[in-house]
């Protein structure tokens, strides 16, 4: 990647002319601030986490309901009129056809969906990845063999093909166990399986790590002085893990809207009036022939926030590990 | 080294069994009653009853999945009565397609073979090339459109790209026909025409993350200091890049792509649907809008047989060249 326009040579000034060093954590950021690309990744991702969040502000402003079924933009058969699938003033992007929701409001309403997936999934895989990485790694013995090998065991199965087949007898099951009954379990299926499928990579680099970093003569002197294992964790291993954290999860958060979006195009997710990108993208595919607008919008948008993640994320990596500057230039 | 490879095979047919019970259990104890699930929505109770007995579904679950194996060992028998016999290795018995899931799969494994296999090939030229491209030109304009094309790729979802494939190639240029697949046995030029789109739809995809990998795999190589060594003793730098760096810098390269590629014979679930293609990955999902559970067991566990071989043979091939491992 060539997102990176810092090397050491560049970042160091910054610390010269405060002789009080810097923190990591203000090096890497100053770092990251001269990564004009990441810079601007970083602020594609914040203008969606904007509409996201202010979705049915912007909508009800611009009058874009994501909801309201327009007859007067379809025609006889039920496409959109006019060119592009049926883009005009009222509808910036055009409607949808068979229905005439409008795609603006559906897109800003479907990037709450995508966004949330995105984020919940990374927070709670990272969050399991995390803690089952450290006590494997902390704990050694019979706890790490078990964690190992359920790893093992996991990345064995072939994990989307899971995904699909237990999609429909799982989310009755936690219907049955009384998760609210619609979309909300089947985004809570969606985030399960995500992390099921989705821990073994985060626990894995953590494992290495702590393993590596339990030896080191910084833990060993903490140990000496009687630290807790409490102390160890808190304030000598987490600290010298947070930036592997922080990027991993960074670089993996595209990773499940893009999933999420594989996932409703082969049917599993969201049922309309909802939207995400995805189901809007697997909806579209009934009429990618007549209305290829409706197969593009939603794609291409997917398409720059994924990109954005992952370019902010690049970026992210090289502020932290300033040793992937060497060979990034 | 025999040690090292008998463990590495033991523990690849423990993964297996467990892989195979896990499997069987997950399918057997998630949906209420299996048994139902074998008939269409208006089914007599009788047809419940009887299906249930011929499946075995109502015999405690470690009989069930005793069966399960003895059949892929001996074949076995459905049914009481009439009973319908899949000879060994015989992976159940579809109760909706009224055919030996066996003879599902030997149908459909071609498939996916055949698309993994082209979309492999195109990617590793693609991924190795331009990354190796990359790597040379560093910071100039062919590592830019590399690194470009592959961070545009990584973003890009498959289906996606699939579809916009058919939109332009198919739909408006008409270059080529919709896919169709037939077999290669039949008709050869008809299986490639039918497979071309498949296969760069996957390739590009996948090539992204391996002009990444090549790419920093081969400057981090260049950094070595035996490569300092071969320039100053005046190597041509032709002959170290081809000879040394690209030989230590595509090793890790090639046994990732070993295992992408063993997890792609277990069905290429989203490009076989996009392209209608009867591979394994139509099979799961036409399985799985049918409830057939006998179907999703097997191509589960198919799946899992060819990561889980895949991992050994890249584990013992690394103890090959890399003695390091095999003390692990």
């Amino acid at each position: 990647m060539t997102v990176s326009n810092t090397s050491d040579s560049e970042a160091m000034p910054v610390a010269d002319t405060a002789i009080v060093g810097l923190s990591p954590s203000r090096l890497a950021l100053a770092r990251f601030r001269r990564d004009k690309v990441a810079v601007i990744a970083f602020f594609v991702v914040c203008f969606f986490v904007f509409i996201a969040i202010f979705a049915p502000v912007l909508t009800s402003v611009f009058n874009l309901s994501p909801y309201a079924l327009d007859r007067q933009a379809l025609n006889d058969y039920g496409n959109p009129i006019g060119y592009f699938g049926g883009i005009s003033w009222n509808h910036p992007l055009g409607v949808e056809p068979g229905t005439g929701r409008d795609i603006l409001g559906r897109l800003m309403y479907g990037a709450r969906v995508s966004l949330l997936i995105g984020f919940i999934g990374t927070i709670v895989t990272t969050g399991v990845g995390l803690v089952l990485g450290m006590v494997s790694g902390l704990r050694r013995g019979l706890l790490d063999s078990v964690i190992t090998r359920v790893a093992d065991l996991t990345l064995a199965f072939p994990s989307l093909l899971l995904i699909i087949a237990l999609n429909r007898p799982l989310t009755q099951r936690l219907e049955s166990i009384g998760v609210p009954k619609g979309n909300f379990a089947r985004m809570t299926y969606i985030i399960l399986v995500l992390t099921v499928f989705g821990w073994v990579y985060m626990a894995r680099l953590i494992r290495g790590q702590v393993l590596s970093l339990r030896e080191r003569e910084f833990v060993e002197a903490a140990r000496s002085f009687g630290a807790s294992n409490t102390h160890i964790v808190f304030k000598e291993l987490l600290p010298n893990l947070w930036a592997q954290v922080i990027v991993f999860a960074t670089l993996s958060l595209p990773g499940y809207v893009a999933v999420e979006a594989s996932l409703s195009f082969l049917g599993i997710g969201l049922m309309a009036p909802a939207a995400s990108w995805g189901t809007m993208l697997g909806d579209s595919v009934r009429y990618y022939r007549a209305d290829p607008t409706y197969l593009l919008i939603p794609g291409v948008t997917l398409m720059i926030l994924v990109m954005a993640f992952n370019l902010m994320g690049d970026g992210l990596r090289d502020a932290v590990d300033p040793k992937s500057d060497r060979q990034q230039l | 080294m025999l040690i090292f490879i008998a463990r590495r095979l033991l523990f690849a047919l423990a993964l297996l069994f467990a892989v195979s019970a896990f499997t069987y259990v997950i399918f057997a104890a998630l949906p209420s009653d299996p048994a139902a699930l074998t008939c269409g929505k208006n089914c007599r109770p009788e047809v419940i009853a009887t299906n249930r007995v011929r499946l075995g579904y109502d015999k405690p679950i470690v009989v069930q999945y005793g069966q399960f194996l003895n059949g892929i060992f001996k074949g076995r028998s459905y049914g009481v009565s009439e009973g319908v016999h899949c000879p060994a290795p015989s992976l159940g018995y579809s109760f909706r397609k009224h055919q030996c899931v066996t003879d599902l799969i030997t149908r459909s494994l071609p498939v996916t073979a055949s698309v993994a296999l082209g979309a492999f090939v195109l990617w590793m030229l693609i991924g190795v090339g331009l990354g190796t491209m990359a790597a040379l030109k560093r910071g100039r304009w062919p590592d830019r459109l590399a690194t470009g094309f592959s961070v545009v790729g990584i973003s890009l979802p498959t289906f996606f790209v699939g579809l916009l494939a058919i939109m332009v190639f198919v739909i408006w240029t008409g270059l080529l026909p919709f896919p169709r697949y037939e077999g290669i046995t039949s008709n050869p030029a008809k299986w490639f025409m039918s497979l071309i789109l498949p296969w760069f739809t996957l390739a590009i995809v996948s090539a992204s993350s391996y002009v990444r990998l090549t790419r920093n795999g081969i400057l981090e190589v260049m950094n070595e200091e035996f490569v300092r060594l071969g320039l100053a003793k005046g190597l041509r730098r032709r002959t170290l890049i081809i000879k040394y760096v690209m030989r230590a810098a595509l090793l890790p390269i090639v046994t990732i792509a070993g295992l992408d590629f063993a997890a792609l014979l277990g069905g290429a679930v989203i490009t076989e649907s996009v392209f209608n293609l009867p591979g394994m990955g139509k099979l799961s999902i036409m399985a799985v809008n049918d409830s057939d559970l006998p179907i999703l067991v097997a191509t589960t566990l198919v799946a899992a047989v060819f990561i889980v071989i895949a991992n050994a043979f890249v584990d013992i091939l690394y103890g090959f060249l890399d003695p390091r491992v095999r003390l692990n």
